[in-house]
């Protein structure tokens, strides 16, 4: 394993710099997802007009992958529809569980490619995919 | 001759002689699990060579055997822990399971109002037992809290227990911090007040000598995966009065007197509570991990691992973003340092310290509410065991040295 790969420049920079971490004022959904087994928390909070996703924030607690990944997503579904979030964030979980074999399909993830190398260390993937999987549950239950 | 040759000891374990990312391996996650030495594997390859068979049903050679070697393991776990009857020794799954299995059977003797008395420092395993118990039984769970030293002390166990408790279920040592609890103190005022007190021994008994009748444990339970011996078995230790007051726990084969159509009497103590084919090859490995820890005496064990921990301390001590979690000097504490390093997740330590070889826990160690007391999302935690060297902890500390700049920090 090569921590190179993991503790990249850009994942870094995403957990430290926290310019997405603070709560949203009247966020119209509000998502509360969690690691039980190593208690990872995160509250993802999301404006929503005409479809579009207009704003998203998130607070709470996790490690470095678990902040990165939840600050890069939210850089990458600003402005979009919320049906264009959901298939950024199903290539996403695609990518992580190694179902994509063909590069071009994973070009929308733009930045969050750079935890394509997470899948290597299964003991870390439930990190890099918690604001995802909230991200989904959120838009489902509103 | 030293009995205690380190160098002799880290031969028995293959295990621990293997490279991991490329590193020479630092195993400090005893607290979790254990490794097996060869004699403990030997032990069991040649029960599953020459004497498997179902205990106590067949008269047939194997069968028999079978059962020698299964009650063999019971007298060497009865004469480790020194209880005073071998039928006082049930083998369960794990402490877990030990744990349940009182809380369900000895829950049943619980009435509305009673108390339950555990300690904030508890394993979820001796918590959400007794939970279950509170809410059906209408009882009530109370908790003891830690001193300004992160220890139990006598007004606060003056003060929670009281002629309303029934129970006390308390870790001898903490899975988290490593505090070794004021047992005595506990069980002999929990005694004067009419409770009975269970012991979760599952990270006190690999390391220290225990014996059950001198504590006056009423229940003493623990893990053999976490002292040398396989996983899938674990012990219950019951006082006899008790036990045999106690409802049977799981029904079915081998617990029985007499089964008709529509009842069924329970055999004695302790087959009662022991339904099913039981993990007899497990026992031959707990009874061979017994013997192992015998033959390099318990006191020598302890003595090594205070030296590693006064070794480690020291040098962690001195670094200045590090915070220990806990007792900080070796008084009443066992093997166990838990910390956190500033600005850094314990899980990316643990996954920096593990490219560098180190395995060590990180997480809330199944103590949430031990967690939210300490105002901590999560620990990281070094365990040490009696394979453990100096290298391994010199290893450890240069590891911990490098975490903060793999995260973009100065040193």
């Amino acid at each position: 394993m090569d921590l190179n790969s993991i503790y990249t420049q850009l994942i870094m920079e995403h957990s430290k710099s926290g310019h997405n971490k603070r709560p949203l004022e009247n966020p119209d959904i509000s998502e509360r997802g969690h690691n039980p087994s190593c208690g990872d928390d995160i509250t993802l909070e999301i404006k929503i007009q005409d479809n579009i996703i207009e704003e998203a924030a998130y607070t709470g607690v996790g490690c470095a992958i678990s902040q990165a990944s939840a600050s890069i997503m939210i850089d990458l579904i600003k402005g979009k529809s919320v049906d264009e979030a959901l298939d950024i964030v199903d290539t996403f979980l695609s990518m992580i569980k190694k179902e994509i074999s063909d590069e071009e399909e994973l070009e929308i993830l733009e930045d969050s490619i750079v935890f394509q190398n997470i899948s290597n260390m299964p003991a870390r993937v439930k990190c890099a995919v918690l604001a995802w999987h909230t991200l989904k549950e959120a838009v489902k239950s509103s | 001759m030293d009995k205690f040759d380190i160098k002799k000891i880290k031969e028995d374990f293959p295990i621990l002689s293997q490279k991991v990312n490329g590193k020479r391996l630092a195993y400090l996650d005893s607290g979790a699990t254990t490794h097996r030495p060869n004699q403990v594997l030997d032990a069991m390859v040649e029960y599953n060579k020459v004497s498997n068979g179902n205990p106590h049903r067949g008269a047939h050679q194997l069968s028999i055997r079978a059962t020698q070697e299964y009650d063999a393991a019971k007298v060497k776990v009865k004469e480790f822990i020194n209880a005073k009857e071998i039928e006082e020794i049930i083998f369960t799954r794990n402490t877990t399971e030990s744990l349940n299995l009182i809380a369900r059977s000895y829950g049943e003797l619980i009435n509305k109002g009673d108390e339950i008395l555990i300690a904030i420092t508890e394993h979820h395993s001796n918590i959400l037992p007794w939970q279950r118990v509170a809410r059906e039984k209408d009882a009530v769970l109370k908790y003891m809290y830690l001193d300004d030293n992160g220890r139990i002390n006598k007004k606060e166990i003056e003060e929670k227990i009281s002629s309303k408790t029934k129970i006390v279920s308390i870790a001898h040592m903490s899975n988290v911090l490593g505090t070794i609890h004021p047992l005595e103190e506990i069980i002999e005022y929990s005694h004067k007040m009419g409770a009975i007190v269970v012991v979760d021994g599952a990270q006190s008994i690999p390391h220290m000598k225990v014996d059950v009748q001198k504590l006056d444990a009423d229940f003493y339970v623990f893990s053999a995966h976490k002292m040398l011996g396989p996983m899938g078995i674990g012990v219950l230790y019951g006082k006899r009065e008790l036990l045999e007051e106690m409802p049977p726990y799981l029904l079915g084969g081998d617990m029985i007197e007499y089964v008709t159509e529509q009842d069924a009497t329970y055999a004695p103590i302790p087959f009662k509570f022991e339904a099913g084919t039981q993990n007899v090859e497990a026992a031959v490995g707990l009874r061979a991990a017994i013997e192992y820890l015998e033959n390099l005496g318990m006191d020598k064990i302890k003595a090594h691992e205070m030296h590693l921990m006064e070794y480690a301390l020291d040098k962690i001590l001195s670094i200045p973003y590090v915070n220990i979690q806990g007792p900080k000097d070796l008084e009443s504490k066992g093997g166990i340092i838990s910390f956190t390093i500033d600005d850094v997740h314990p899980h990316d330590t643990a996954t920096i310290l593990d490219s560098y070889g180190v395995a060590i826990r990180s997480g809330h160690h199944c103590a949430q509410p031990l967690m939210k007391y300490l105002g901590l999302p999560a620990t990281s935690r070094a365990s040490f065991y009696l394979y453990n060297t100096e290298e391994d902890v010199d290893q450890f500390i240069d590891g911990i040295k490098n975490v903060r700049e793999w995260l973009g920090y100065g040193p």
